[in-house]
């Protein structure tokens, strides 16, 4: 009997590493979360009795701050396979920057938000608010597992972890960032379209 | 976070144990002995955590049960005294009656936890757990850190849900389906204070777990199954199991949005399901929210939710049919399809629960045609299951009588589902006893029977020993006739306009002829209820005192029965056995015996293989 059993021993799936195909499985239930509440806003809205108001302009400046951060996620991945690690630390302390100054510019915002007298909860409020907290404050709540996330690469990166031949980490991160990314975008042409 | 993973070797080996000492697979034996918190605690292995699950779930079964047979008590005898039960209720007596508010928190909780705890965590927790890496041919699950953590926030959840039973104001009481207002607002009813806070925490950690189980269950499937175990080549269990965990993954997110809202909605002062309410005379500030939209969301969970709990035991079922009628499951492809086809369908029905809520009438002929279609692959499972059944070698074991108990269950409920599904005829029938009938037909008794078949056919490979027979023919009769007792007399308790979740009718006329019939039931539901302490002492007794079990009891085709008795962490202590042949290789004509198991090469099996396996021996 061989010591490890070889890869024929096993039928050829889908190629994926598991412990990424697991990510990607939480991925889809986490879209499912948001995919609710965008569904749920269409309905309620249509209902009448919506307060209509202008989104702040401040929420593009955000949105191009998390698309750069994708850029950079993808840097560091790209800068790990060919092993340029101090590229790789660079490039996610860049984004993890970039993450963090998009988490403040949504909190600003908010604060924003509540000057033009647009509330999550009280009297005043109006569906049509609260709505955009949750939306943004649920993403907010993700992306900061995702800075975490990176948190954890980024130690590895410091203790020589991340490398082209051990991409899994940094290959999930990566993948994870451009879905908050993703999710983001989704969110901020919904609103948009739909406020 | 990827540090829990097994390593690349391992993975391409399909080996799921985590610590890289234990792969070497002839150097089993060897293992250093694990502390009893790690081995029966905190364990990673599938098995264990499965036995965990089943055993928390048997727990939930008895108080489910126990809260039942309370409002069975009101619901039978409504003018008696139930004086005796104070020093078990306490306050909830008053001057010799059942609060009315605490009746609706008895049903709430009844209902919650025998369709989360009991029939999902319960079911799909014991049997996806323990039967997909066996079955599939893999060590343990993916991710068996995560499968432990899937245990244990189960275990949180149910810590919070039961002690929300004992709090000062009472647990939960606006229905399983919590629907706001009355579960938004605590003026509305005690159980809507502090109990539905914890209901909420407790079904938010629920789903965490469910969750965190799931996306396992799909990753194990896809990625460890071993050489020759294709797709086309699994058993109808892990079929079910798989698309069950894709339910839960797209349904039970939803779910947990509509939760947070609510919560928002209770303790933070929005307005998402909350309008223009007076309540004792005064009026609430909300304005702007929108019941309805809550119902859309539950019941984009609550539809494939009640398939969560039911699609497991179909699977079990097909399995446990095909291997004591001795014959191939009948279709095996259709029955695939079928499950498929359910799967699919029920994320598009939901708004058949809600046909009274006002909506578009030409929105509800959408609904109700998507509904009536669920019928054509439900009806071709059923006929599948007959037509394994006829003219097979029957061998009447206990999980036998139990799976061909779960098919007659499920047409009876399936069919009143037909008539429900009509919106003309569920406007006369929405909320009535009938409803209530239908679903425990249906869903509660079927989901049940698929459990306890489960229970009795693999208990040889979770505990070594086997069940006692006798015992479990007495249990099986007992319930069978003991549901039917139960629920066909609701339905005529429906037709007449009885409706549900009322803590008496002794205030109408019409219904006054109806309370012998309402007394029958309660006897037959408390008897039923009684029967089952047999199940557990069976249970509970054959884990130590049980007759040995040998490798294979039921000459079953599928690879768990390949492993021996003593089961350690790894399942198989030499290599994992490839697969060849289907799983429902069973009386094939020319075979030296009456099954070949999967893992048998056709080069064994000459004098019986077909003209074009004969290609592959
Ligand atoms: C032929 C297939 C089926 C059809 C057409 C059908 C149809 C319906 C309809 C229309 C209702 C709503 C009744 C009302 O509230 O007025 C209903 C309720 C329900 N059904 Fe079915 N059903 C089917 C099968 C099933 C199955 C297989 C399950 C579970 C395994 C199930 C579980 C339930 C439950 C739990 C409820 C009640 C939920 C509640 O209000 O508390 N049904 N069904
Ligand atoms: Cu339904």
């Amino acid at each position: 009997m061989d010591s490890y059993e070889s890869l024929s021993t096993k039928q050829p799936a889908t190629g994926i590493h598991p412990a990424r195909f697991l990510l990607m499985l939480m991925m889809v239930s986490i879209f499912m979360i948001f995919a609710a509440y965008t569904s749920a806003y269409i309905v309620r809205r249509n209902e009448g009795n919506w307060l209509e108001f202008n989104l702040p302009a401040g929420f593009l400046y955000t949105t191009v701050v998390l698309l750069l951060s994708s850029a950079t996620v993808q840097w560091a991945w790209l800068a790990a396979r060919k092993n340029d690690l101090k590229q790789v630390r660079l490039a996610l302390l860049l984004t993890l920057g970039l993450g963090l100054a998009f988490l403040v510019g949504q909190y600003l915002l908010w604060g924003q938000l509540v000057d033009q007298r647009i509330f999550f909860a009280g009297t005043d409020a109006n569906p049509s608010g609260s709505f955009l907290y949750v939306l943004t404050g649920v993403h907010g709540f993700h992306l900061i597992t995702g800075l975490i996330f990176l948190l954890i690469v980024v130690r590895k990166s410091f203790n020589y972890q991340v490398h082209s031949r051990q991409m899994l980490s940094i290959g999930n991160v990566t993948i994870y960032w451009h879905f908050l990314g993703a999710l983001w975008l989704y969110l901020y042409l919904f609103l948009l379209l739909n406020h | 976070m990827a540090a829990n993973f097994p390593t690349h070797e391992q993975v391409q080996g399909g080996i799921g144990v985590t610590e890289p000492g234990h792969a070497h697979d002839a150097h089993h034996d060897e293992h250093h002995e694990q502390s009893f918190l790690q081995k029966y605690v905190f364990s990673t292995d599938h098995k264990v955590i499965a036995k965990q699950f089943l055993i928390t779930g048997i727990f939930w079964a008895i108080i489910g049960g126990t809260l039942s047979s309370l409002f069975r008590l009101q619901l039978g005898w409504p003018e008696s005294t139930m004086e005796w039960l104070t020093p078990f209720l306490g306050k909830w007596i008053e001057a010799g009656k059942l609060n009315p508010e605490f009746y609706l928190a008895l049903v709430t909780m009844h209902g919650t936890i025998m369709v989360f705890f009991v029939l999902t965590a319960g079911l799909s927790g014991t049997f996806s757990n323990f039967l997909i890496p066996l079955q599939i041919g893999a060590r343990d699950m993916a991710s068996g850190f995560m499968n432990m953590l899937s245990y244990w926030f189960f275990f949180l959840s149910s810590v919070v849900m039961f002690s929300s039973l004992f709090i000062e104001t009472g647990p939960a009481a606006a229905g399983w389906t919590i629907y706001p207002p009355l579960s938004a607002l605590p003026q509305a009813i005690s159980g809507s204070g502090a109990g539905q806070t914890l209901w909420l925490v407790s079904m938010a950690l629920f789903i965490i777990s469910q969750l965190l189980g799931g996306v396992n269950y799909i990753t194990t499937v896809i990625n460890l199954r071993t050489q020759g175990m294709s797709m086309s080549k699994l058993p109808l269990t892990i079929w079910s199991f798989f698309l069950t965990a894709i339910l839960g993954l797209l349904s039970f997110p939803v779910l947990f949005s509509a939760a947070l809202l609510l919560i928002f909605d209770r303790s933070f002062g929005t307005s998402f399901f909350l309008s223009d309410i007076y309540i004792a005379g005064q009026a609430l500030s909300n304005t702007g929210g929108s019941p309805i939209l809550f119902q859309h969301l539950f019941w984009f969970l609550g539809h494939p939710e009640v398939y969560i709990v039911i699609m497991p035991a179909m699977g079990m079922v097909s399995e446990i049919l095909a291997t004591n009628a001795r014959k191939p499951i009948f279709g095996y492809r259709a029955m695939i399809g079928s499950l498929l086809g359910i799967s699919l369908l029920s994320f598009i029905v939901w708004a058949h629960h809600m046909f009274v809520t006002g909506m578009n009438p030409f929105l509800g002929s959408v609904f109700m045609f998507l509904t009536l279609i669920i019928a054509v692959p439900s009806a071709v499972k059923v006929f599948n299951w007959l037509a394994t059944l006829w003219r097979g070698n029957i061998r009447f074991t206990t999980a036998m009588l139990f799976s061909i108990g779960f098919v007659s269950l499920f047409i009876a409920g399936g069919l009143t589902g037909i008539i429900l599904g009509n919106a003309a005829l569920d406007i006369q029938l929405h909320n009535t006893y009938f409803v209530v009938a239908h679903f425990h037909l249906v869903m509660g008794s079927s989901a049940f029977f698929g459990l306890w078949a489960g229970v009795y056919h693999w208990f040889p490979k979770m505990f070594g020993r086997m069940m006692d027979e006798k015992l479990g023919y007495i249990h099986f009769w007992l319930t069978f006739i003991g549901v039917y007792l139960v629920f066909l007399p609701m339905h005529y308790v429906g037709i007449a306009g009885f409706p549900r979740r009322y803590y008496a009718w002794t205030g109408f006329d019409t219904f006054s002829q109806f309370a012998d019939l309402n007394k029958f039931i309660s006897v037959a539901a408390i008897v039923a209820f009684f029967g089952q302490f047999i199940f557990i002492f069976n249970f509970f007794y054959s884990i130590f005192r049980g007759r040995r079990a040998t490798e294979n009891p039921w000459n079953s085709t599928t690879l768990e029965w390949t492993t021996p008795v003593e089961l350690g962490h790894g399942n198989w202590p030499g290599e994992i056995p490839a697969v060849h042949r289907w799983p429902y290789d069973y009386s094939k004509p020319g075979a030296a015996e009456d099954f070949i198991p999967q893992n048998v090469p056709y080069s064994q099996t000459q004098s019986s293989n077909l003209p074009y396996e004969k290609e592959m021996e």
